[in-house]
């Protein structure tokens, strides 16, 4: 069982590990701002919650499993509500309007 | 176990250090600033790594968010034509810079001697504070010196921090005196800005008044906690969803000096009660430093908000 969920862990930060290096290569090598904008929202979010979904066997407890859960939930939150500002800004110096459901 | 610590150590140094270079030597101001911000979040994870976790949440909230936050909104406010040419409007010539990058590379290297010079184990009074520390009923040892041992220091920073208030305010222009710091944010009412700052303001007052109540017996403290409001605060405003106030209200300059006064109060007591400026009754030391922390943690969260809100920029309503 312990070696389980110490394999599960080592899978599960590996791969969210993965997805922050995808995304890094995404921010670096895409061409405009909103591709970019896709790959980092996108990789780092699932990066992130891979990485929580594998530390959370070896949360202390409940309360602590909570915790890391929350601090997945805030990163998605203020990831999704950032990239909405950043794309509507990119939007207008591209000279369009910002319409549809991409404007915040 | 410490071979992935060193590890951790070698990957977190050289990229504080690199950071640290980037913030200094960029040319642009606005990624100058950009790795400032990045630095400070390094910072604090080098704090973490050294067990000082009071000093991390300071770094990360203070030195990275609220100061990061704070040079922004300098660049913004600059004329958009910065000085290119060295030498150029009174700008520094290359051999003023020249001086002042020997000087802080000498400063630099005068303190790692210092430093590397400390004899093992570092002279300091971490014991005797330890000693100390079941007598004041609190459990964090930094709380304990921050109000109770070294409360001198932490009056004057919190007055610094209102000095500091007042500087922004005299820039404002004498019409707009007592008036409204920072634009009128509009946004959509079913956009983005308005959904985070309806969602994340009931969250982040409880890590708030969390992070003020844990200061006494863990991590946390009156600084810290401040800051979160601070940032609660600035959502709310920059959402739309209310309005800055005018800074001519009663209410808000109580707020203001409440903490102050508050520590003050209590200090000055403390020359009859326990005979001594900043002292306090044996039997009361706790319950008197959280009221002193909840009065502070109210003051710094309008103070920083405030200072980041600006001078008042439209008339008082």
């Amino acid at each position: 069982m312990r070696l389980a969920l110490d394999l599960f862990t080592v899978l599960a930060v590996s791969a969210g590990a993965f997805f922050f290096l995808a995304g890094t290569v995404g921010l670096l090598r895409f061409p405009d701002v909103l591709t970019r904008l896709h790959a980092l929202t996108k990789a780092d979010n699932l990066g992130l919650g891979l990485i929580v979904l594998g530390l959370l066997p070896r949360a202390e407890g409940p309360l602590a499993a909570l915790k890391l859960l929350a601090v997945w939930l805030f990163a998605l939150l203020a990831a999704a509500t950032v990239a909405q500002l950043v794309a509507r800004v990119a939007l207008r110096r591209n000279g369009r309007s910002p319409g549809g459901s991409a404007a915040g | 176990m410490n071979g992935a610590w060193l590890l951790l150590d070698l990957v977190l140094v050289p990229m504080i250090l690199a950071a640290a270079l980037c913030a200094v030597g960029a040319r642009a101001q606005f990624t100058g600033i950009v790795f400032y911000i990045v630095y400070g979040l390094l910072l604090a994870l080098a704090w973490v790594r050294l067990g000082a976790e009071n000093v991390a949440l300071a770094e990360a909230a203070i030195g990275a968010g609220l100061t990061g936050v704070l040079l922004l909104g300098a660049l913004a406010r600059l004329p958009a034509a910065a000085p290119a040419e060295p030498g150029a409007d009174g700008s520094p010539g290359t051999a003023l810079r020249l001086a002042a990058a020997i000087l802080c590379a000498a400063l630099a290297l005068g303190l790692g001697a210092a430093v590397l010079a400390l004899p093992e184990p570092a002279p300091g009074l971490a014991d005797v504070a330890a000693a100390h520390l079941p007598a004041t009923g609190l459990g964090n040892p930094v709380t304990a010196v921050l109000l109770v041992w070294r409360g001198y220091d932490t009056l004057l920073e919190v007055v610094v921090l209102l000095l500091a208030l007042l500087g922004v305010w005299s820039l404002t222009p004498d019409p707009l005196w007592g008036g409204v710091p920072g634009p009128r944010h509009r946004t959509r009412p079913e956009g983005v800005l308005v959904f985070l700052g309806r969602v994340l303001p009931p969250a982040g007052l409880l890590v708030g008044a969390h992070v003020f109540w844990a200061g006494a017996d863990r991590p946390g403290g009156a600084f810290q906690a401040g800051t979160i409001l601070a940032a609660v605060w600035l959502l709310a405003i920059m959402a739309g969803l209310t309005d800055a106030p005018a800074v001519r209200g009663l209410a808000l300059r109580l707020v203001l000096v409440g903490g102050p006064a508050v520590f003050l109060g209590v200090g000055l007591a403390g020359l009859a009660t326990a005979g001594a400026f900043l002292g306090y009754p044996p039997d009361f030391v706790k319950p008197l430093v959280v009221l002193v922390e909840a009065a502070l943690t109210l003051s710094i969260a309008v103070t920083l908000g405030l200072l980041v809100a600006g001078a008042p920029e439209r008339p008082p309503r």
